[in-house]
């Protein structure tokens, strides 16, 4: 007993061995449970409780390869929206917030607006992703783990080629699991005017939906 | 008396019932010769195929196949998925085959500055190829070629 005295430290003996014991568990409580209720709202579950999300998006990607396919792996709401890493994940948690006063304010509570603001939430996340080296993406498909044998022609041409040049997986891979706004493709009068997308060889996307009304 | 025609009651709901039997035999539903009850048997899933060479044409200005799967390729009001490659704009850097000039035509041949309306759904002409065996004996032969 004695040789335990000495080496505890004194700030320990002041506020008493008990005391920090608790103080222990209660930060051990305390973030399980942050972690725990920050988890929770990383669900798809927690995802479509939101009708705006139910009825629009979330239909859109139910016939999509990343919600049905051969294998029976699913990628869901927060494997491609939501990083990892705890910092990312942190900054997207705190940018949500927007999300949630908008869905207080009903901007997006039907159909109707919710196409008139897809072109903005869409280019929102390309940007998003294209900042950040569409790193959701990565989770699973790695560049460097891609058999180009296994890819069908057109796949095993561009990749290794878009790959050296710079490109990453959202310059080509956009309106993959949710249907596009309408997008300028040069072809007529069709949508003239409307969002322009690049492939990677333009820096940004032109943004031709005002930013906030 | 009275028993005569409960009797011939009990023969017409019996005669019916064999009646009904044997109709049920004959009839065959677009699901084939299973019973209700059985799952029914179909043949190997049909299953587009994936990257091949292109099949050649049958014939002067039949609209190409596509020698490529399109699985989930989709045209819409938005956003035109064959045209994000086969665009004029688009073919060159992607490689794909350019649209024709034909498309850039309106009905009463007029040329158009871009792609005619008319033209926008590509699935109505251009199909996935499939090495699917022919129905029933076919002897088509295309016309000859201008020159030959």
């Amino acid at each position: 007993m004695m040789s335990l005295q000495k080496i505890t430290p004194a700030w320990i003996k002041r506020i008493g061995l008990v005391t920090v014991i608790g103080l222990f568990l209660a930060g051990v409580v305390f973030w399980g449970g942050f972690n725990w209720a920050l988890e929770s709202t990383n669900t798809e579950e927690f995802c479509i409780s939101c009708h705006e999300m139910k009825e629009n998006v979330f239909k859109e990607y139910q016939s999509t390869v990343h919600y049905t396919n051969r294998t029976g792996v699913r990628a869901t709401c927060p494997d491609c929206h939501v990083p990892k890493e705890w910092g990312p994940k942190m900054i997207r948690k705190i940018q949500a917030s927007n999300e949630v006063w908008h869905k207080l304010l009903g901007t997006i509570d039907t159909p109707e607006k919710f196409n008139a603001k897809r072109a903005q939430l869409a280019q929102n996340e390309w940007k998003r992703m294209k900042a950040n080296d569409s790193q959701e993406c990565r989770n699973c498909h790695r560049y460097d783990y891609m058999d180009f044998t296994e890819q069908g022609n057109r796949a095993a041409k561009k990749h290794p080629q878009a790959f050296a040049e710079g490109m990453t997986c959202i310059d080509c891979h956009k309106g993959i699991a949710h249907q596009l706004p309408a997008i300028d493709q040069h072809i007529g009068k069709q949508n003239e005017g409307a969002v322009e997308i690049s492939h990677g060889e333009k820096p940004a996307e032109k943004a031709t939906v005002e930013e906030k009304k | 008396m009275r028993f005569i025609p409960a009797l011939a009651l009990a023969a017409a709901v019996l005669l019916a019932g064999a009646g009904s039997a044997a109709a049920q035999e004959v009839v065959e539903s677009l699901r084939g010769k299973a019973a209700i009850t059985d799952t029914s048997r179909t043949d190997v899933m049909f299953r587009p195929e994936k990257e091949q060479e292109p099949i050649p044409r049958n014939f002067q200005k039949q609209p190409p196949l596509i020698p490529h799967s399109i699985k989930g390729y989709n045209i819409t009001q938005n956003f035109n998925k064959c045209m994000d490659c086969h665009s004029r704009e688009r073919a060159e850097e992607t490689g794909a085959t350019k649209v024709a000039k034909s498309h850039y035509l309106d009905r009463e041949d007029k040329k158009l500055t871009n792609i005619s309306p008319r033209r926008y759904f590509c699935m109505q002409c251009h199909v996935p190829q499939f090495d699917a065996k022919p129905l029933v004996e076919n002897t088509y032969k295309p016309a000859a070629r201008k020159g030959e």
